[in-house]
């Protein structure tokens, strides 16, 4: 019997997490990611998991890293203005080491901006947004298998690398109820955080440069410390210099140096494509299309990189994939990730099509764009 | 004699505080509670948020964690749920808790965790050099207040009790046995605490209110220290600016994890741990 069933991206989202082990939820509500905290709420209780609808968003990040101390696999979701909330706390797991996985739907911002409308316009906000230095693991997947592997891979990875990781959907993924089969526990790894072999050592940032930190869970039997503040080996607060910069570039090295491990991307149409489109989430989607109709109607040849992992950003891959073609950066925002591709891409020619009205890109405006470069 | 040491995380002494404050009183208050309970230093997680207040998780030796500005409740909720047979400790400064956390205290408050919260309010944001806080007596001259206080002061003990607290006291730092009672007690209680201690910041609220050292400060809350017992026959006006101390609640309502177990977890029909 087939396993083809109808799902939107939240549904999956809420799939994938229960697949991954996700022991608890904490959120808010907000559009359009609330059927994410509405799934946990049914789905986590029969797992003998806990799901907490918090007073704001400041809390339910809060409550995630409370419980990822304490021993749970943790998820929180929310949409733009909950991003931006979220920041402060998202710090939190970032400096103390904390794994969590913060889902942002992402809508037409700034502000309350379209709540229903998709967008892309929080990819910068998901590198930069919380204060300070700081490595950011962020997925964006574009389609609904996609979305259900890249859940799971979201905990592996947070859990793995002692981190929030931050899933990144716009609200066309989010919202789109389409076919999917839904991949059986053979065809993924769950990965859980290791623990010391023995509780033996209170130095529990004591690590080589981008290694994550080794430490029991709160109750384990061995008392440890997590800080919010700037920290040395034990966890205890330092303003030494010396430390500081072991600890900060640790942390940074800790992405920097598993990069290749990290980062996921899919490429179609490369071996004929004369131009290449870089896109990721829905905009992949209306790419895809497009240089699917422009092959049935004999060109131009069009190729797809779509990079799943967009921070740290795909750079080497980027690369190798598109060597010295012209590529068309298709965002449903501005123009964010095209800054990204420029600086990679420092000798091809970049052209964008960069727009938030908070209808998506169509693939018959993509196709206009493509004709429009092949004429100029 | 109590052996309240296996609670002190010696390694990261001395503690921060100045000279005088009345942090360290509550800190043995609570260390003493945790020897005569017997708690295994392990069963405990010591949760504090941002400022004076917030430096006292560094130096209890049991799992502790030093959040952000008053967002201690939140994170103290998630290990509370995730281990609800352990004790969770939160310590809060009068900015932390009913300022910037003045939502999660509410809520808290409302849910009825069994969280024990210890309310340090020491009239000023004191870490941060002396700005107003929500409990700044109308009148006193605070460094954003350079001409004094315009605004009425938060009542901790009657926020606490509308938002839902099942067990709520007050004391001062000069009354350390009735202090550690009170504490004890709320250490014993199942639901959501609420003790808060009224202490002294001489350097930062004091010195700009002719309180500038230790025992002029202590003596100024004494002779506004009001028993419970007392306050009742005073009329508002007498108990204005007073510190009414005691135990103003100790009510039984079921906690928020037992009621998740009973309705949610056998709706859902999923495993009771």
């Amino acid at each position: 019997m087939s396993n083809v069933k109808i799902r939107a991206g939240n549904e999956l989202v809420v799939e994938g997490a229960i697949a991954a082990g996700c022991n608890f939820f904490a959120g808010y509500p907000i559009t359009p990611s609330s059927e994410i905290a509405e799934g946990m709420s049914r789905e986590l209780p029969k797992v003998d998991g806990i799901f907490i609808q918090m007073e704001d968003e400041l809390a339910s990040i809060g409550a995630v890293i409370g419980a990822s101390l304490g021993g749970k696999k943790v998820m929180t979701a929310t949409s733009g203005p909950g991003f931006s909330l979220k920041q402060e706390n998202l710090g939190v797991a970032l400096i103390a080491e904390v794994p969590i996985v913060i889902v942002n739907v992402m809508r037409g911002g700034p502000s309350t901006g379209l709540p229903t409308r998709g967008a892309q316009g929080d990819v910068m906000q998901a590198r930069w947004g919380t204060h300070g230095d700081h490595p950011v693991i962020a997925l964006a997947p574009a389609f609904p298998k996609e979305v259900f592997l890249s859940t799971i891979d979201a905990f592996n990875l947070a859990e793995k690398f002692m981190t929030p990781v931050i899933l990144l959907l716009d609200e066309l993924v989010g919202h789109s109820h389409e076919p999917v089969e839904l991949p059986g526990p053979d065809e993924y790894e769950i990965i859980n955080r290791k623990y010391p072999e023995k509780l033996e050592t209170l130095e529990i940032y004591k690590r080589k440069m981008g290694e994550p930190p080794l430490r029991p869970d709160f109750f384990m039997g061995y008392p440890i410390h997590i800080e919010s503040l700037e920290h040395n080996d034990y966890g205890y607060p330092t303003t030494n210099p010396e430390i500081v910069e072991v600890q900060q570039k640790r942390r940074l090295e800790k992405i920097e140096q598993h990069k290749d491990e990290i980062i996921r991307y899919k490429t179609y149409y490369m071996d004929d494509a004369e131009l290449v489109i870089f896109a990721f989430g829905s905009m992949a989607r209306s790419a895809l299309e497009a240089i699917e109709i422009l092959r049935k109607e004999g060109g131009p040849n069009v190729g797809l990189f779509q990079p799943i992992t967009i921070w740290p950003f795909p750079e080497e891959q980027l690369k190798k994939e598109v060597g010295d073609r012209n590529v068309l950066v298709v965002e449903l925002n501005w123009g964010q990730l095209i800054y990204e591709v420029e600086r990679v891409l420092k000798n091809n020619r970049i052209d964008g099509l960069l727009k938030m009205t908070g209808m998506p890109i169509r693939p018959d405006e993509i196709i206009e764009k493509i004709k429009e470069i092949k004429n100029a | 004699m109590l052996d309240y040491e296996k609670y002190l995380r010696y390694r990261t002494f001395p503690v921060p505080w100045c000279p005088g404050c009345g942090i360290g009183t509550i800190f043995k208050a609570v260390v003493t509670a945790f020897a005569k309970l017997n708690w295994d230093p392990n069963d405990i997680a010591v949760v504090s948020g941002i400022g004076c207040s917030g430096r006292l998780s560094t130096y209890f030796n049991t799992n502790t964690l030093h959040t952000t500005h008053g967002r201690a409740l939140t994170f103290a909720t998630g290990i509370k749920l995730s281990n609800p047979d352990k004790h969770v400790v939160v310590f809060s400064g009068d900015g932390d808790a009913l300022a910037i956390g003045g939502n999660h205290f509410i809520h808290a408050c409302r849910r009825n965790l069994n969280i024990k919260m210890i309310v340090i309010n020491n009239n000023i944001y004191g870490m941060t050099g002396g700005q107003v806080s929500p409990t700044t007596p109308t009148g006193f001259v605070t460094t954003t207040t350079p001409y004094g206080n315009t605004e009425p002061h938060f009542d901790t003990v009657e926020l606490a009790k509308a938002a839902g607290a099942t067990y709520i006291a007050r004391e001062t730092v000069n009354r350390p046995r009735q202090m550690l009672k009170v504490i004890e007690k709320s250490f014993k209680h199942t639901g959501f605490s609420v003790v808060e201690i009224i202490s002294n910041c001489h350097i930062n609220l004091g010195r700009r209110n002719k309180l500038k050292h230790p025992l002029p400060m202590l003596k100024w809350i004494d002779e506004n220290t009001v028993p419970i017992s007392k306050a009742k026959d005073m009329s508002e006006e007498e108990l204005k600016f007073k510190y009414v101390v005691g135990e103003f609640c100790h009510r039984h309502r079921p906690d928020y994890f037992s009621v998740y177990e009973d309705l949610v977890v056998k709706k859902a029909g999923g495993d009771k741990k």
